[in-house]
C-alpha cells in the first residue's frame, strides 16, 4: 500500500483539471486482488467525443479498467476522474450521480432476464429517472429503432439471439442519453456479420450522437472498423465510410501487457509499432 | 494447520463483518429514499402468498400429529379432553413460528440466494449499479421487508390451521367434543403466549431474508457457485431460525413472564 501514497500530480491530471479537459482520466492507477497485481500505474485520458480502444490478452486488465471507471471497483492507488469528478473515494450514493452520465454494455449483455426487452431498455428511465409512461415508450421505441430491433420489443431476453442481446444492451445503455459509453467485449463470440452490426452501432453512437466511448476488445477486426470508419445520416438513412486521417486520430488504441500500458497511439501508429515491437506484432498477426 | 485455522477465522470474521454491513445498509434503505414500492409488493406476494400452501400443509399435519401423540399419552391419565390445551400452547408459542420459519427458509431463502447469485454471476447486479441503482435498495430491502412482514402472517395461519388439524384428530380419533376441544384451546393460552407467537416471526423473517440475500450477493464461481450459495443459504438460515428462536424465547420469557 506504500505505493498508494506515492502520487505526485502528473501532467495528465493537470490537463484533466484544466478547462476543456478530457472526459475520463486515469492517473497512475494500481489495482491488485490479494497478491495478484492486475493494473500497474495505468494512466490515460479520453477526450470528449473520442474513442479509446483497449486491447490486450485475456486477464490483462482490460475489463477491470471499465469497472474502475464506473466505480464498480475501487483502485488501490491512483486517481480516476470521470466527467471532471474524482470518483475513487466516492460512496455508492455519490457514484450514482456520476453513473447518470455513463452507460455500459457488458460482455454477455447482462440483460435482466425477468424483464422484457421494453423493460430492460426503459429500466433506467422508469425506475431511476421516473419518466412518465408515454415518454418512456417513445424513447424505448426510438433507441430500439436506432439499433434495428423494434420488432423484438415485447420479447424476453431468453428469446433473443446473441447479437440481438448485445444490441438490446447497447439500446439500454444509450436510453438515458449518456455522454460516455463503455463496451466490454461487445462483439466477442459473435459471428463476423453480427459483430459488424454491433460495430456499426458503436460508430453511429459516436458520430451521430456525440458519445465518448471506451471499447474493450481483443477482436482486432472490430477495433479497426470502429477506428477507421465514420457514420453519416443522409436522405437514404445512415451510411458508413472510411474515415479521413483527422477522424481516425480521434480513435486511440491502448494495448495492455501484464497490467501496464504497453502501447498508446492511433491505428497507423499501432501498425507501425507492430514492425518493431514483438508483443504488438504477435497480437496483430 | 495454524495457517489454515487463521484463514478460516479470517474468513468467518469477514463474513460476519459483511453481513453486519449489509444489515446496516438495509436499515438505511428502509428509512431513506429511493424506495422501490413495486418490488416490495412483488416480494410480499412471492414470499407471503407463494409460501402459503407449504406453510399451511406443514401447520395442518403438525397439528394433527401433535394431537395423535399427545392424545395417546393424555389418554393414559384420563385427560384426553385436554388435548386442545396442549396443542394451542405448543403451536402458538413454538411450532407455528419455527415450522413456518423452516418452511420459508427452504422455499424462499433458497430462491432468494439462487436468484441474487445468478444475477451476480451474469453481471446483472453490476448492470444495475451501472444503471444507477443501488442493488441493496432495489433487491435486498424489498426481500427483507417481505420476510419481516409476511412471516408473522404465515405463522399465524400455520398456527390456526395446526389447531384445526388437532381438532380433526381429536374429534375423529379420540372422540373429544368440539366445544370441549376449542374451550381447552382458549383456556390453554395466555396473552404472553400470543405475544411470543406474534413477535418471534418478525425476527425469523428478518433472519431468513438477510442471510439469503447476504449469501446470494457473495456468490462466486459461476453456476456451480449458485448451487453452493443456494445450499448454504438453506442450511445457514435453518440453523439460524432455531438459534434465533431460542434467543428470542429467552429474552421474551425474561420480559413477559
Amino acid at each position: 500500500m506504500a505505493r498508494a501514497q506515492e502520487h505526485t500530480r502528473s501532467a495528465l491530471l493537470d490537463e484533466a483539471l484544466g478547462p476543456g479537459g478530457p472526459i475520463i482520466v486515469f492517473d497512475k492507477v494500481w489495482l491488485a486482488f490479494d497478491e495478484k497485481v492486475i493494473l500497474r500505474e495505468v494512466s490515460f485520458t479520453l477526450q470528449t467525443g473520442h474513442t479509446k480502444i483497449i486491447l490486450g490478452a485475456s486477464g490483462a486488465g482490460k475489463s477491470t479498467i471499465l469497472r474502475l471507471a464506473l466505480g464498480l471497483l475501487t483502485p488501490d492507488a491512483g486517481r480516476i476522474f470521470v466527467n471532471g469528478e474524482q470518483i475513487e473515494g466516492m460512496r455508492e450514493d455519490e457514484l450514482m450521480r456520476v453513473r447518470a452520465d455513463v452507460g455500459m454494455v457488458f460482455q454477455e449483455g447482462a440483460l435482466f432476464d425477468s424483464l422484457t426487452v421494453r423493460g430492460n431498455v426503459g429500466y433506467k428511465l422508469v425506475d431511476e429517472l421516473q419518466w412518465p409512461g408515454d415518454k418512456v415508450d417513445a424513447r424505448v421505441e426510438e433507441v430500439l429503432g436506432f439499433v434495428g430491433l423494434s420488432d423484438v420489443i415485447d420479447r424476453m431476453p431468453s428469446e433473443l439471439s446473441g447479437g440481438q442481446r448485445r444490441r438490446v444492451a447497447i439500446a439500454r445503455a444509450m436510453a438515458a442519453r449518456p455522454r460516455i459509453l463503455f463496451y466490454d467485449e461487445a462483439t466477442t463470440g459473435l459471428d463476423p456479420i453480427t459483430a459488424l452490426t454491433v460495430d456499426e452501432e458503436i460508430v453511429k453512437l459516436r458520430d451521430l450522437e456525440g458519445v465518448s466511448s471506451v471499447l474493450v476488445t481483443h477482436q482486432l477486426r472490430d477495433a479497426f472498423f470502429v477506428a477507421e470508419h465514420t457514420a453519416a445520416k443522409g436522405a437514404d438513412g445512415v451510411t458508413f465510410a472510411r474515415a479521413e486521417r483527422g477522424k481516425t486520430n480521434q480513435a486511440e488504441f491502448m494495448m495492455l501487457k501484464e497490467g501496464r500500458v504497453h502501447f498508446e497511439g492511433n491505428a497507423d501508429e499501432l501498425r507501425a509499432a507492430a514492425k518493431r515491437d514483438e508483443y504488438v506484432r504477435s497480437f496483430l498477426s | 494447520m495454524a495457517a489454515g485455522l487463521q484463514n478460516w477465522l479470517k474468513d468467518a470474521v469477514l463474513e460476519v463483518q459483511e453481513y453486519v454491513r449489509l444489515v446496516g445498509r438495509v436499515g438505511r434503505g428502509v428509512v431513506s429514499p429511493p424506495f422501490y414500492y413495486r418490488d416490495a409488493i412483488q416480494q410480499f406476494d412471492q414470499i407471503g402468498f407463494g409460501s402459503l400452501t407449504v406453510v399451511l400443509l406443514a401447520g395442518l399435519f403438525t397439528g394433527m400429529v401433535l394431537a395423535l401423540n399427545s392424545g395417546i399419552t393424555l389418554d393414559q391419565f384420563g385427560a384426553r379432553s385436554m388435548v386442545g390445551r396442549l396443542i394451542s400452547a405448543s403451536m402458538v408459542k413454538e411450532l407455528g413460528p419455527v415450522l413456518s420459519g423452516l418452511m420459508v427458509s427452504g422455499r424462499v431463502g433458497s430462491g432468494i440466494a439462487a436468484e441474487l447469485g445468478s444475477m451476480l454471476v451474469t453481471d446483472q447486479i453490476a448492470a444495475l449499479r451501472a444503471l444507477g441503482t443501488d442493488p441493496v435498495r432495489k433487491l435486498v430491502v424489498p426481500r427483507v421487508l417481505g420476510g419481516v412482514l409476511m412471516m408473522p402472517l404465515l405463522s399465524i395461519l400455520a398456527t390456526g390451521i395446526g389447531m384445526v388439524g388437532g381438532w380433526i384428530v381429536s374429534v375423529l380419533q379420540f372422540h373429544v367434543a368440539s366445544t370441549i376441544y376449542w374451550t381447552e384451546v382458549v383456556q390453554g393460552l395466555y396473552m404472553q403466549d400470543v405475544w411470543m407467537g406474534v413477535i418471534k416471526p418478525f425476527f425469523l423473517g428478518f433472519t431468513i431474508a438477510t442471510i439469503a440475500c447476504h449469501v446470494g450477493l457473495r456468490t462466486t464461481g459461476g453456476t456451480q457457485g449458485v448451487g453452493n450459495a443456494t445450499k448454504l443459504s438453506v442450511v445457514a438460515s435453518s440453523v439460524a431460525v432455531i438459534a434465533v428462536d431460542f434467543m428470542v424465547t429467552k429474552v421474551m420469557i425474561v420480559l413477559l413472564y
